[in-house]
């Protein structure tokens, strides 16, 4: 079983992914070009942070367009594994497959530094590992994670239990603290923490690991 | 026989952030523009405007794709207003 990384131009951490994947938890990955209409046969989809064309217009928005994005979003559909990080969440927010929007930091601020986070698991099935209201901690690297939607929109994503990862501390100021959200199935997550930069102890801390390791078991 | 030439139309799409959406950048902005000595400042915001020369057989048509652009791309509803200024074929 192989986890495909979507690789656009300007994604940097496809290969932090690939490492925390291949090093960490010897799962098999598989790069996909941005131009790649065929995950061939793939187990799940990582939609990796960075900068996909340069952000231009707005994050997320050029790499809507992509070819395989086409292929991803049928993946989805058909209950296929995606995961969207940093970028990637914004990514799976501009082509619908997450309600709402990332924006500009409340401070403005880059924000690179350590985060605490609750999990309510609800039905997402990357977080099956985690208890409910279980405290981790994870690093984030953004400008714009700062999630917004409609209030009647989140009062319903509450609801249906899909606000999955919320920040105890709300370092960007996040509507609802909302640090990652999933679809109603389960199959699809977007965070903007970086579970990747936390599964090797000798970075800091492994509460990253479950989530990727869901993958493998 | 003389080619007729496609009219080319210019147009200028404004993407603003919806209102209930917070705008940092323009605080900030507001915030040295008090610095500079400019008083009476109630409110600033920050968009972007984006200008575009499209063929098109005509001015109907023109404006549709105009839309469609502006709403599936340019902006992001979610999140921002847009608004849509179509001069005449020049």
């Amino acid at each position: 079983m192989t986890i495909g990384i979507v690789v656009f131009p300007g994604s940097n951490c496809d290969r932090d992914m690939r490492w925390a994947l291949e090093g960490c938890l010897g799962l098999p990955t598989r790069f996909l070009w941005h131009e790649e209409r065929d995950l061939d046969g793939v187990a799940a989809v990582v939609l990796p942070g960075g900068f996909s064309y340069g952000d231009y217009l707005r994050c997320g928005a050029i790499a809507r367009f992509a070819p395989v994005l086409d292929a991803v979003r049928t993946f989805a559909d058909a209950g296929g594994p995606v995961l969207g990080i940093c970028n990637g969440f914004q990514v799976l927010t501009e082509i619908g497959l997450l309600p709402g929007a990332l924006t500009r930091n409340r401070g403005l601020h880059f924000l690179c530094e350590p985060a605490d986070l609750l999990v309510s698991p609800g039905p997402c099935q990357w977080l099956e590992a985690y208890g409910d209201g279980e405290r981790i901690s994870l690093p984030i690297a953004h400008g714009e994670g700062r999630y917004q939607v409609e209030p009647e929109e989140l009062e319903r994503l509450e609801q249906q239990g899909q606000v999955v990862l919320r920040y105890a501390g709300n370092p960007n100021g996040s509507l609802g603290d909302v640090a990652g959200l999933c679809n109603a199935a389960g199959n699809v997550l977007g965070l903007m923490p970086h579970p990747e930069r936390a599964c090797d102890a000798a970075l800091g801390g492994i509460d990253g690991r479950r989530l990727l390791a869901s993958l493998g078991a | 026989m003389p080619e007729v030439p496609v009219p080319l139309f210019h147009a200028r799409v404004q993407v603003s952030l919806r209102p209930s959406v917070l705008d940092p950048a323009g605080e900030a902005t507001r915030a040295a523009a008090a610095r500079l000595g400019v008083e009476g400042i109630q409110r600033l915001r920050i968009g972007k405007a984006i200008e575009v020369a499209l063929e098109a057989p005509d001015r109907a048509t023109a404006q549709q794709r105009l839309e469609l652009l502006s709403d599936r791309l340019l902006a992001n509803p979610v999140i921002e207003d847009w608004s849509l200024d179509l001069a005449d074929a020049g």
